[in-house]
């Protein structure tokens, strides 16, 4: 029976290198490392363009072309792999054609590792004044010159083309996790269709990941319905959208579990909006890869420091004298060079004081999904998310309720 | 602290090094120099990384009591003087009174006291005061208590007249002091020289501070925008025939280009480095040219220079001079090119003036931080090719080179 194993080889290589050839064009490639196999955490390798990010990972959010008061090489130091652009911000100034001409928005601001652009879709509800809406894009004034512009899929990708990032993200219809009623499914329906307008308007899915974005606010079904039509489109990575706003904590994880028990394994999931320390390590290990937040570098211009116990608020008058660095394990530039009590005085004298907090903030949140990603690795992920709680509470009573549930809800109990 | 000198113009400019820097003795600078800027041990904008990408740093780093008087106490606490304090390891510390940058309220000094102005706003100090705060701070050079409000207009003679007495009975108060102080052992005491714009007073001024045992000699109340420039130089030329040759000679407050060569060539050694922090602060870059290795005339023959910002009319010490380019002009909005051309700076080898523009247009902190990279850097090369020039006997060259731009406006 010689001739039918020789047709199954075949078949088997040709579909091998038909693999092969997808993973060539496709310019995203995950590599699942380790899993944990108490939780749904996992640590992975994401191959992008611009060279691999470790996963679960923390991508700093540079809005305008800059991570703010940092320079491309010392956020390069730091061990950053990727960080974030923002679509909206880059598209009114400069303008999306100067970017392209100056190289994409890697030439623009130098960088050389990965970008992710969002779709400017949070900032027109968020930012702008009266934007409004519809089935074509959203509409709204510009904060510049007045005049009225369209953010449309097809606008959205055009920009986000001509930034030239590593991952966009879809337009979608943003709502506020707050809001009920009919206009939560509207926007969920409404955000499916405007992805396929979005993977129909992409120019180049051959260098550039576009990522869908689950929404659905808080209603299960809806988030489930959304899951559903999403991930029956071929996208690189699915993003879990709609959270991060006013919702109830409560809510909020249950959605994200929700979310991660229906994306496919083998695809990255990006929870958007999340950078506080204990929602990175719950969300891990309720399955999430990446996460973005403006809060560690914008909570570091005024002067809040982050550490494993908290924060410290650096200009305090408590830290004039204490000449302890912010955290004496840390190993960051500020931490190693200079105490609270420089950095205090330092805040009434310079703008330099930011940028060391900020470099502090940013190694932080770096160290911390190191060491969640070697843990898990270890095999240790469950002791890891012990330990950090122990350190970060001052007692058991302290922990947040919806961080237990959420824990235990992926076999972590916490004494 | 030695001051080795290796070329002097009859009656001007002095090349050499100043040796014996730092506590240990162990540092040294070749001056003419200008002294590392800063804001308490902080170079504007940048953190220790981002400065150290410049290379050829000054040696000696400046810091004012304008930042540091409101920290007493915590320096009191810290007890280990404020290089330790601010992390800055491996720099001769160099402490003046005023902050040069900073246009501080007047009117406030007195027979027995001058007054400092930190974030919590005055801090008034007796000459005790004075000497304990510099014995916390240890410096390895400072300049003594002075009083130089002379600069306002009607300022009477007899004004002047008490600037000159009260700054050297601080001199005498301070010096008592520091040869009994522990703490300040091995450190340099400056004098400063005060007379306003009063000839006699400046000579007088001038040769009182001489007799006494200072390491070098401060000029103040010169500052640029308080005396305009042709008096300065008389005055200069005045106060530096009476200073005894071996002992350097800061002038506080001048930092333009123009300024500082024509300073240079009256006899002065250290300027403050605060320049590239103006400069920086008003949005622009600095990009006039200092190469010597052509002549000037030739310049036809090159690509036309940058179109400069125009020197203002009533010459405003804080508008744009004609050796800075303003990058917040709409013209950069799609330069590609680096800030100057062939400058070795971080900015200039990693980024292009569109994308400084689109900084200050989206008003970006990092637009502060390179900057300030870029116009240090461009300062520091431009003290360096002072220091060849003088070398070489090229100063007229230079000259040529670095005004060549104030001549050319369009």
């Amino acid at each position: 029976m010689a001739a039918p194993c020789a047709r199954v080889e075949t078949q088997l290589s040709t579909n091998m290198s038909f693999k092969k050839a997808l993973a060539v064009a496709s310019p995203l490639a995950l590599r699942i490392i380790a899993e944990c196999p108490v939780t749904k955490a996992r640590v992975c390798d994401l191959e992008l363009p611009h060279g691999s990010v470790s996963t679960p990972v923390f991508m700093p959010v540079g809005t305008q072309g800059t991570m703010k008061g940092i320079t491309a090489d010392q956020l390069d130091a730091l061990g950053c792999q990727i960080c974030l652009g923002n679509t909206y911000h880059l598209g009114m100034r400069p303008g999306p054609d100067l970017i392209e001409k100056a190289n994409g928005l890697h030439g623009f601001m130098n960088w050389k590792r990965n970008l992710l652009t969002d779709s400017g879709g949070f900032q027109m509800v968020s930012l702008v004044e009266l934007s409004e809406v519809t089935e074509e894009g959203v509409t709204f004034k510009s904060p510049y010159d007045g005049e009225t512009i369209l953010l449309s899929p097809e606008k959205s990708i055009a920009i986000q083309n001509s930034l030239g990032s590593d991952v966009m993200m879809q337009l979608d219809d943003v709502v506020s996790s707050t809001v009920t009623g009919p206009r939560v499914e509207e926007a969920m329906r409404r955000s499916i269709r405007w992805l396929d307008r979005c993977i129909a308007a992409n120019k180049n899915p051959h260098k550039q990941n576009l990522f869908a974005i689950i929404q659905g606010g808080l209603n299960a079904g809806l988030r489930k319905t959304c899951l559903d039509e999403m991930t029956k489109r071929d996208v690189p990575g699915f993003a879990i959208g709609g959270l991060s706003g006013g919702e109830e904590k409560d809510d909020f994880w249950r959605m994200v579990t929700l979310s991660t028990d229906h994306l496919p394994r083998e695809k990255p999931r990006y929870l958007m909006g999340v950078g506080y320390a204990v929602d990175l390590v719950v969300c891990v290990a309720l399955g999430c890869d990446m996460f973005d937040c403006v809060f560690p570098t914008r909570t570091a211009r005024f002067g809040s420091a982050l550490v494993p116990w908290g924060s410290l608020q650096v200009k305090h008058k408590q830290y004039a004298k204490d000449f302890q660095p912010i955290d004496p394990e840390c190993q960051c530039p500020t931490c190693k060079r200079h105490s609270r009590a420089y950095l205090h005085a330092l805040f009434k004298s310079d703008t330099a004081a930011m940028h060391h907090v900020t470099v502090h903030n940013i190694a932080y949140q770096l160290s911390l999904m190191r060491s969640v990603r070697q843990s898990i690795v270890e095999g240790r992920f469950p002791d890891f998310i012990r330990a950090f709680m122990r350190r970060m509470f001052p007692s058991r009573d302290a922990y947040p309720g919806w961080a237990v549930d959420a824990l235990a809800s992926v076999n972590v109990a916490l004494e | 602290m030695k001051l080795e000198l290796c070329r002097v113009v009859q009656g001007g400019s002095r090349l050499g090094v100043l040796k014996g820097l730092g506590r240990m003795g162990e540092h040294s600078l070749e001056v003419p120099a200008c002294l590392l800027y800063t804001h308490c041990g902080c170079v504007p904008h940048l953190t220790h990384d981002t400065l150290h990408s410049l290379d050829q740093l000054p040696s000696v780093t400046q810091v004012s009591l304008d930042h540091l008087a409101e920290h007493q106490e915590v320096l009191e606490e810290f007890k280990e003087g404020f290089k330790k304090f601010s992390g800055l390891h491996d720099t001769v510390l160099f402490c003046s009174l005023h902050d040069p940058a900073i246009h501080s309220p007047t009117g406030y000094t007195t027979n027995k006291t001058v007054s400092v102005w930190g974030s919590g706003g005055r801090t008034e100090l007796t000459a005790a005061k004075f000497m304990a705060l510099q014995k916390l701070a240890r410096p390895d050079c400072y300049v003594s208590m002075a009083d130089g409000e002379t600069w306002q207009d009607n300022t009477s003679r007899k004004r002047v007249r008490k600037s000159v007495e009260r700054t050297l009975a601080h001199l005498d108060t301070c010096l008592l002091v520091h040869q009994a102080s522990q703490e300040l052992e091995g450190a340099a005491l400056f004098g400063a020289v005060e007379g306003g714009d009063v000839l006699e007073e400046r000579v007088r001024s001038a040769r009182e501070t001489a007799k006494r045992p200072v390491a070098g000699f401060c000029l103040d109340g010169l500052q640029t925008g308080r005396v305009d420039a042709a008096l300065r130089g008389q005055l200069v030329g005045a106060v530096i025939k009476e200073l005894p040759e071996d002992k350097p000679r800061l002038l506080q407050g001048v930092g333009r280009p123009d300024e500082v060569l024509a300073c240079v060539e009256a006899g002065v050694d250290l300027f403050e480095g605060f320049f590239p922090f103006q400069v920086t602060e008003r949005g622009c870059a600095l990009c006039f040219r200092f190469d010597t290795a052509t002549d000037p005339e030739s310049a036809d023959r090159t690509p036309p220079s940058e179109t400069l910002t125009k020197p203002n009319g009533d010459n405003h010490p804080d508008g744009p001079t004609p050796f800075e380019m303003n990058l917040k002009d709409k013209r950069y909005q799609d330069d590609f090119r680096p800030l100057v051309e062939g400058c070795g700076c971080y900015c200039c080898r990693n980024h292009q003036r569109a994308y400084v523009h689109h900084l200050l247009a989206t008003n970006e902190l990092l637009a502060g931080v390179l900057l300030m990279l870029h116009n240090t850097a461009h300062y520091l090369a431009f003290f360096a090719a002072m220091r060849r020039a003088l070398a070489a006997d090229k100063m007229d060259l230079l000259k040529r080179r670095v005004l060549a731009r104030t001549q050319t406006n369009a």
